[in-house]
């Protein structure tokens, strides 16, 4: 049996995810002994020390400066050989599900997948998770050591930093047995922040109409406020919005701070997809769509008629 | 070259879903069931490659009972070729590191050089079985590609790489490549393979069959205390003008919501 957690930070060139330093925060609260970051692809991380990181790992060089899946698995196999954990925790987002699948397997560990609580019931830890995508919920339970938990983003919360610093140094790691090769990147299609880590969310459905209206009235409003856009499945399957923008059980679970729902009737699998938003608008000009049931917010109106309007007051409040 | 498919049957994304208790999880009894849909994806890519001489046969593999036989037969009449269950009650309360074993044993017993799953399965919403056969198997993989290319023996998968970036990676077979959504079109069934999936046969194996004990596939990870989502608190529907309510509302989201 280990001793601590570790926690697998991810940043992107250098620059730390709001989610290493939620996870490293959320480690350290438990209490279960020391908490060290592994950082992979960047020689840096000593303000992790300021969320609750005890200890810095770094691996760089040689082909580390991207995401691959023979280098995750190498320096996480790496970092629990050396530090010997009781747990180790990731995001739950792509890197995690295509790394993490296969570390687990090369090890024999359990993976507790996308728990979005995380509680110690002596001496264990526990989880709490969403299946059916948010239609139940259960307790996760891992009896491998380590237990392996990748955790949803936006879910734990980050405290302010004490501006501590944590000690960083280099671990030695040897890739091998790299079965692909990553030949190209292609950069996201919008500058705005993935939908599964978006604060704010607008999404259209099926009766923005056309792609132009899609266009024209969800990617101005979501623009207003920074959030990113999304879309139902029949506005995606309509081919209005491509379909990395869909929300649903088919689609990106989401857990914004607002949703915000232009159009949408609210199906059961676009539910499940973003129930666990903090506030839900509902703009609909039926009445009667079930997404009025799960709204903080409605109205019944137009939206090609409210969503302008909507659009000046959200862009003259944030300007005041 | 045989080309596999992993398949599970979840239930249909509009069916409403209730949890019996907290031991045992959501009550499916009369719940309807379907292919689960990345699955679907799976199947399509593999029959493309059929459609292209470059898959001879296409197997499909499932766990579960017999219950599953009926998305099986659906396989069959959309032109997958054999159909695999592996049934044992080791397997009942298996983990996905579990049901990798047992799935991964059957696709390198019947020589198979591409294995397709669905990126995830929306029911236990895990995403971990197809890079897991992976590595049991030594394999390539490739998961939540959206487009896939062959050429002889090589790869190359356009995969997600988080904040909506896609990373292009090339390999060599054999591999596992899990699908997601815009990889393709799924089919639907023609006639000549639903008169096909009537006389469709179910390969059905155990662990022993696969060369596994249940010691083997025994589960590292545990689901209890099964429950519903808290409802939602009742919410309000703001009245007035198109400019009343929108000015009201980004008052409240302000003020009240305090979200801008």
């Amino acid at each position: 049996m280990g001793n601590g957690i570790l926690v697998i930070a991810e940043h992107e060139g250098g620059v730390f995810k709001k989610s290493a330093a939620e996870l490293v925060a959320k480690a350290k609260a438990l209490g279960l002994g020391p908490v060290t970051a592994l950082v992979i692809g960047h020689a840096g991380g000593a303000e992790l020390g300021g969320f609750g990181a005890d200890a810095v790992l770094t691996v760089t060089g040689g082909d580390t400066s991207r995401y691959s899946v023979a280098t995750y698995v190498s320096a996480i196999q790496a970092a629990i050989a050396a530090v010997n954990p009781a747990a180790v925790f990731a995001s739950a987002g792509a890197q995690a599900r295509d790394g993490m699948p296969r570390l687990a397997a090369r090890l024999g560990l359990g993976v507790g997948a996308d728990v979005t609580e995380l509680r110690l019931d002596g001496g264990a830890l526990v989880g709490r998770r969403p299946l059916y995508a948010g239609k139940a919920l259960a307790d996760v339970r891992v009896s491998s050591s380590p237990a392996v938990f990748t955790l949803r983003a936006n879910a734990f919360g980050v405290p302010a930093s004490t501006g501590a610093a944590a000690p960083v140094s280099a671990l030695a790691v040897s890739v091998s047995g790299a079965l692909t090769k990553v030949v190209d990147r292609e950069a996201p299609t919008s500058s705005v922040v993935d939908l599964t880590e978006a604060d704010r969310i607008v999404s259209g459905g099926r009766s923005v109409a056309s792609k132009d209206g899609y266009d024209k009235l969800i990617r101005p409003l979501a623009g207003a406020i920074g959030a990113t856009p999304g879309a139902s499945r029949a506005c995606v399957d309509a081919g209005f919005a491509p379909h990395s923008h869909q929300v649903g059980q088919t689609g990106k679970v989401v857990n914004p701070s607002l949703y915000i729902a232009m159009g949408i009737s609210g199906q059961i699998q676009h539910l499940a997809g973003m129930r666990t938003s903090k506030i839900i608008v509902a703009v609909n000009k039926d009445a009667t769509a079930p997404i009025f049931q799960h709204a903080t917010y409605g109205i019944v109106a137009d939206m090609f008629e409210v969503g302008p309007l909507l659009q000046a007051e959200l862009q003259a409040a944030l300007a005041g | 070259m045989k080309i596999g498919v992993c398949l599970k049957q979840v239930p249909a994304t509009d069916s409403p879903l209730k949890v019996k208790d907290a031991v045992t999880g959501v009550d499916l009894a009369g719940v309807k069931m379907q292919i689960n849909p990345y699955d679907e994806f799976a199947l399509e890519e593999a029959l493309k490659l059929k459609d292209a001489k470059v898959a001879t046969t296409v197997i499909v593999y499932t766990v579960g009972s017999a219950d599953a036989d009926a998305r099986l037969k659906d396989a069959v009449a959309r032109g997958a070729d054999e159909l695999v269950r592996i049934e044992d009650a080791g397997l009942a309360d298996a983990d996905s590191l579990g049901l990798a074993r047992a799935l991964a044993a059957a696709a390198k017993a019947d020589g198979v050089g591409l294995l397709l799953c669905g990126k995830q399965a929306i029911d236990s919403d895990n995403a971990q079985v197809p890079a897991m056969i992976a590595e049991l198997l030594g394999w390539a993989q490739a998961t939540e590609c959206d487009k896939l290319e062959l050429s002889g023996s090589s790869f190359k998968a356009w995969v997600a790489a988080g904040g909506g970036a896609r990373d292009v990676l090339s390999g060599a077979l054999p591999a596992v490549v899990s699908t997601d959504k815009g990889i393709n079109s799924p089919r639907s069934p023609s006639i000549k393979g639903v008169m096909a999936s009537k006389k469709a046969k179910v390969d059905v194996r155990d662990l022993a069959a696969l060369g596994l004990s249940a010691a083997a596939v025994a589960p590292k990870v545990q689901l209890s205390a099964w429950g519903a989502p808290a409802p939602r608190p009742q919410g309000r529907i703001l009245q007035g003008s198109a400019a009343q309510v929108a000015k009201e509302l980004v008052g409240l989201l302000r003020s009240e919501a305090k979200v801008i």
